[in-house]
């Protein structure tokens, strides 16, 4: 009746069975060495090699990635430069531009400052010329009037200082 | 009144005959239930051991028996026995599901995903790859994934084949346990060997401690490498004999009670709740004794000498 009493008394529980342990070591041996070979070697080769072509697909995306980030480095890095000329030109360009105006407008300048003198001087030059010609024709003309004072007047000393005054006079009007 | 509750009472034990061996595949129980109505000699203690214990014979109550053939050979009794038919069932059972799974491999190489049986195959080769040979062997666990791999689903089927109908475990006999765990000894001390060539063996034995110690120390270390595999005997074959044990009991305290109630409110419950834990030990217990066998063949094989072995004494 009581289970656990029959089984301590029993004993059959631990009897060694040789023939049991014979058949257990073939049996199992049999099944690894099949399955080694059949099975447990191709598989484990799979997941292996499966196991390495992820690595390797990780590490060429890996590779993949660093070269595209080399290009986009660079590409930027000349864009930069590209960007960089660009400015440059510009900047010269408008410098030269710049100095170009300036000079034109300074050249410009001077040519009518000169022009300006120029004409100045013409002035100056045919004020003089056309004082001197008044200067000569009026002392004609007072030589003309002397002339026509003497024929009727022969007093030259009163008729010379009667001509000085005019001459006097006619040089101060002119300025 | 009465008539109706014998009526009653036979259709229960009727049904009871019927699916309780179905569910739990112990054919004894029919048996029992009917030696009990006809001579009623044959205690629960005698019916659990006749079905937990080997013998010469298969039984397929209640359609009948067939002797197995006895081979005795110089003096050797090697009879099959009900645990050797049923470990090569489980042998033909990996046989025909592992050489298709390897020959699958083969067609599909290495660069496709595999599909249905060999899906699930791959799984349990990945587990046991990664999380207990690796994990527990380190460097050079490649050389021991044949055995480990092996010994996991064979101890997983043969577990398995005690929870079917008219099914026994073997690994519920401690001869077969014994075999198991004597494997897994070698294996470790040809590890051991390997790693630390012979000398570094012999010393280990000393545990490193002073020589005025070793008198102690070499017997305690000499008894502690066969506590190793002993312990995984003890371990597998105690797990599933008991599970079997705890089931018949089970379904036997309603034979002995004769009660009804009994069988519908506690026996029937309760054995489909431990056939389910059973299930379960089924596949816990092949992975421990996978897990113990990758963890000494590690510890063996570890070059961490000075330590490391002891922690598992």
């Amino acid at each position: 009746m009581l289970t656990t009493g029959f089984i301590m008394l029993s004993g059959g529980l631990l009897d060694p069975n040789p023939g049991l342990i014979f058949w257990t070591t073939v049996t199992f041996l049999i099944v690894l060495f099949i399955l080694k070979k059949f099975t447990w070697g191709p598989m484990l080769n799979a997941l292996e090699e499966r196991e390495k072509g992820i690595q390797d697909s990780i590490d060429r995306a890996q590779t993949a990635k660093e070269e595209a980030e080399e290009v986009l480095r660079k590409n930027s890095e000349l864009l930069a430069k590209a960007d960089a000329e660009a400015e440059k030109i510009v900047r010269e360009g408008k410098e030269y531009g710049d100095k170009l105006r300036a000079d034109i407008t300074e050249k410009a300048h001077a040519e009518a400052t000169r022009m300006i003198a120029t004409a100045k001087e013409e002035i100056e030059q045919e004020k003089r010329r056309a004082l001197t010609e008044l200067r000569t024709e009026v002392a004609d003309l007072a030589v003309k009037g002397a002339e026509k004072i003497i024929m009727a007047n022969l007093d030259a000393a009163k008729q010379k200082n009667i001509i000085d005054s005019m001459i006097k006079d006619l040089s101060e009007n002119r300025n | 009144m009465k008539r109706f509750s014998a009526f009653r009472a036979g259709e229960f034990a009727r049904i009871a005959i019927l699916i309780i061996p179905l569910l739990f595949g112990i054919g004894t129980i029919a048996r029992a239930a009917s030696s009990d109505a006809g001579h009623g000699e044959e205690s629960a203690g005698d019916v659990i051991m006749h079905h937990i214990l080997d013998s010469n014979k298969m039984e397929f109550d209640p359609f009948g028996s067939f002797a197995l053939p006895k081979l005795v050979i110089g003096g050797f009794d090697l009879s099959i026995t009900k645990h050797v038919v049923f470990m090569w069932l489980a042998a033909i059972i990996l046989l025909a599901v592992f050489l298709y799974v390897g020959n699958y491999y083969k067609t599909i190489g290495s660069r496709k995903a595999p599909g249905g049986v060999a899906n699930v195959m791959e799984a349990i080769v990945q587990f046991i790859r990664l999380d207990v040979a690796k994990s527990n062997i380190g460097e050079g666990y490649e050389r021991h994934m044949p055995y480990l791999l092996t010994v996991f689903v064979f101890i997983l089927v043969l577990n398995l084949l005690g929870l079917i109908p008219y099914g026994a475990s073997a690994t519920g006999n401690i001869n077969v346990t014994l075999t198991l765990s004597v494997f897994t000894f070698f294996i470790t001390q040809v590890a051991a060997v390997k790693a630390h060539g012979i000398k570094g063996y012999l010393a280990h034995l000393t545990a490193g401690t002073h020589p005025a110690l070793w008198i102690i120390m070499i017997p305690i270390e000499f008894i502690g490498l066969f506590t190793k595999p002993i312990a995984l005997t003890i371990r597998l074959f105690a797990n599933m004999t008991a599970g079997h044990i705890v089931i018949l009991s089970l379904i036997f305290i309603s034979f002995i009670l004769k009660s009804f109630i009994v069988a519908v409110f506690v026996s029937v419950p309760f054995s489909v709740i431990i056939y389910l834990l059973e299930i379960f030990i089924a596949f816990l217990q092949a992975f421990i004794f996978t897990m113990l066998s990758a963890l000494f063949i590690g510890l063996a094989s570890s070059h961490d000498e000075s330590h490391e072995p002891e922690a598992a004494h």
